[in-house]
């Protein structure tokens, strides 16, 4: 199982023969996942490294039927190649690109929402999504998670891999990492994935790593206290964070009284969910919850 | 990027909506002249990203040009709560017979545009909220489809604006939503808004939040903000490219990923340190970026010791190592660091550091060893495991 990205991926990328994009297309399929193609406009008709790349998605899914679209092209032509994505029938949008305009977040998201409903968008400024064993689709160093049984889903990048280290050296795997982005409006938000996680066979415990700014960790809470029968362990960052000031991601802003780390942390804890103070006591957490190291670990 | 109430209202009349006429000015001179031209009375506000203006003083009404001259001169260099006055807006002194409150900003739990509106404006509208929520109105709008009149209309009405200048307020609203829009606005808020004797509805004073990432559709924005009272270090994070934000500790800090490095900020700060500054150098650094960092970090003199928290992704850590010895050898730091380096080429950049034998630098295992080291360097006390 696994959630969002398998073995049944096929995968195109938008931005596929610009540095970044290449770099981490071969990167992805070098891991195993089943890249069939690439857009960029002015360039179809070109390969890279093998890989076909077409003028337009609508182009690249006549052709080669991709179910999963990443999207690494520079911010202000991110928010219309994910509408088109979308609009060609992909059904999972992984955007990379850091930097899109709020407003056209908002619009990528009220668009897919309204004509596009088949189409799930995460991201965008995330690292991706990783099913260790099976598929990679983003920037995530896959070398440090191995296949297992927790969940894990983030605001941030290099954070979960922190996390997710902890994890693997106490043994435990992960079943899928899912990096929601640290930006304003996410087109999948903590509580769309903590749903698939639930309904995933091979996910026992779900790792929130949240962060100031919005109200993403508080609807989380309120969801897996109603929802959620599997345990779910969180971390949230920016206690030291002062109101008013951007720390780093475009959404990680405390405005007013709203979205300080204190808050989030309470909201959790008050609905039952374990918050660990550093990204080790959350990881020791888990390892707790799941019953120490598993059998045959080393 | 917030902007200047006199920023504010030149984009609010930009789209239409009403604001008092006045001038921007930067001496008590210049204050005299707009005052001419404004006709008196007049009122001297004090140009800050700040609130609280009003009670610190730095807000005055001047009958005349000699008052003028005296308030002008006693509000130019002020300092409000850390911000220093460098501009003041001139404006003619409205008459009030009511004030209200309007704002559309981006609600990211609905990802919709919100639009409310009161008519308790000119105080603080998170009390009106809290005392007495059903006094201000909270309505969504379609992005797709807009801020329609009859929608504003509906607004102003159940808001409970006065009859006879309902249709005032929902043109304002109207207007306030376009600037929003064509602005690229995360927020654009006037409190109060203001109905004058006369019965003339107008913005008093204006609060606009503009999305850094959208300034390339924008050129004629970029100049707005208050570079000013801007700290240096951070304009020039700004220019390199770098994430830099000044806190009010002694340890430097440098990570790769927001998330990370917030992080790091909540572990040293456990460990009983206080950070100096919040600097992410972001993915893929190179050693040149590592080395500018570091002078980043140096450049705030409070820094009695660093700590690099690194977990290599797409970041690799033989690359940040390089970049630490590059820097070291140019800058000549004196104050200790502790590098906790994890992730991609890990180790390799571990024996890079050995080997390099920095004098004043140790490493540490895991991030909680890190922070707790770091803490004690900048408290003086000794640390061992050097480099």
């Amino acid at each position: 199982m696994a959630v969002l990205v398998d073995e049944g991926t096929r995968l195109a990328v938008a931005g596929i023969t610009g540095r970044e994009g290449s770099f981490h297309t071969l990167n992805n399929r070098a891991y195993g996942t089943n890249v069939v193609g690439g857009v960029t406009p002015g360039k179809g008709g070109q390969d890279v490294e093998g890989i076909p790349v077409f003028d337009t998605w609508q182009h690249a899914m006549d052709e080669c039927q991709p179910n999963t679209a990443m999207i690494f092209v520079p911010p202000r032509f991110a928010a219309d190649s994910i509408i088109e994505a979308a609009a060609a029938g992909v059904s999972l949008v992984v955007a990379i690109t850091e930097g899109i305009p709020a407003h056209d977040e908002l619009r990528v998201y009220n668009v897919l929402a309204s004509e596009h409903p088949g189409t799930r968008l995460v991201g965008p400024n995330c690292p991706g999504i990783l099913s260790p064993g099976k598929a990679n689709v983003g920037i995530i160093p896959a070398a440090f998670f191995k296949e297992g049984n927790v969940g894990v889903v983030s605001r941030s990048g290099t954070l979960t891999y922190q996390i997710g280290n902890e994890i693997a050296q106490a043994g435990f795997g992960c079943s899928t990492i899912v990096g929601i982005g640290g930006d304003p409006v996410p087109g999948s938000s903590f509580v769309d994935v903590l749903e698939l996680f639930e309904a995933d066979e091979q996910t026992e415990l779900v790792v929130l790593s949240g962060e100031i700014g919005g109200s993403a960790e508080e609807e989380a809470a309120e969801h897996i206290q109603a929802n959620m029968s599997k345990p779910v362990v969180a971390y949230i960052a920016g206690f030291t964070a002062p109101a008013g000031k951007q720390m780093g991601h475009a959404g990680a802003i405390i405005s007013g009284s709203s979205g300080t780390a204190p808050a989030k942390a309470q909201a959790l804890e008050e609905r039952g969910v374990r918050v660990g103070r550093t990204p080790t006591e959350a990881a020791s957490i888990a390892v707790e919850v799941l019953g120490g190291a598993p059998a045959g670990a080393a | 990027m917030d902007l200047l109430e006199y920023q504010g209202k030149q984009l609010f009349a930009r789209h239409g909506l009403k604001v008092s006429s006045g001038r921007a000015v930067a001496d008590v001179e210049g204050a005299v002249a707009a005052g001419a031209e404004v006709g008196y009375p007049v009122v001297v506000k004090a140009q800050v990203l700040i609130g609280g203006r009003g009670k610190a003083g730095g807000v005055k009404l001047a009958e005349d040009e000699q008052q003028l001259r005296e308030h002008a001169g006693n509000i130019l260099g002020m300092n409000i709560r850390g911000h220093t006055v460098h501009t003041l807006w001139i404006e003619h002194a409205s008459d009030i017979a009511a004030e209200y409150y309007a704002a559309v900003l981006l609600d990211r739990s609905a990802k919709k545009p919100l639009v409310m509106f009161s008519t308790e404006g000119g105080v603080d509208i998170e009390e009106v909220a809290a005392r007495d929520p059903e006094r201000l109105i909270r309505r969504h709008v379609d992005l797709l489809r807009g801020l329609s009149r009859e929608q504003a209309l509906s607004i102003a009405r159940e808001g409970g604006a006065d009859a006879d200048v309902v249709e005032q307020v929902a043109d304002a609203l109207v207007a306030l939503y376009e600037v929003w829009l064509a602005e690229d606005a995360i927020l654009a808020e006037i409190n109060p808004l203001i109905v004058t004797p006369a019965r003339e509805v107008r913005a008093l004073d204006a609060k606009v939040s503009l999305d850094d990432n959208a300034l390339f559709r924008h050129p004629d924005n970029q100049s707005l903000s208050d570079t000013a009272n801007e700290d240096p270090i951070e304009a020039r994070a700004k220019e390199q490219g770098v994430q830099y934000v000044k806190l009010d500790g002694d340890i430097g800090i440098l990570g790769n990923g927001a998330g990370l490095v917030m992080s790091t900020l909540d572990v040293v700060a456990q460990a009983g340190g206080s950070p100096a500054n919040f600097l992410d150098a972001g993915g893929g650094s190179n050693a040149e970026k590592i080395r500018q960092a570091v002078e980043l970090l140096l450049a705030n003199d409070a820094v009695k010791a660093v700590l690099f928290n690194i977990f290599g992704g797409i970041t690799r850590g033989d690359e940040v190592a390089r970049g630490l010895i590059e820097a070291f050898e140019q800058i000549k730091p004196v104050v200790p660091f502790v590098v906790r380096l994890d992730g991609t080429n890990d180790v390799e950049g571990r024996r890079l550091l050995q080997e390099a034998a920095l004098p004043n630098v140790y490493q540490a295992a895991t991030m909680n060893e890190a922070a707790e080291m770091v803490v004690a360097l900048a408290a003086g006390r000794p640390v061992g495991a050097r480099a």
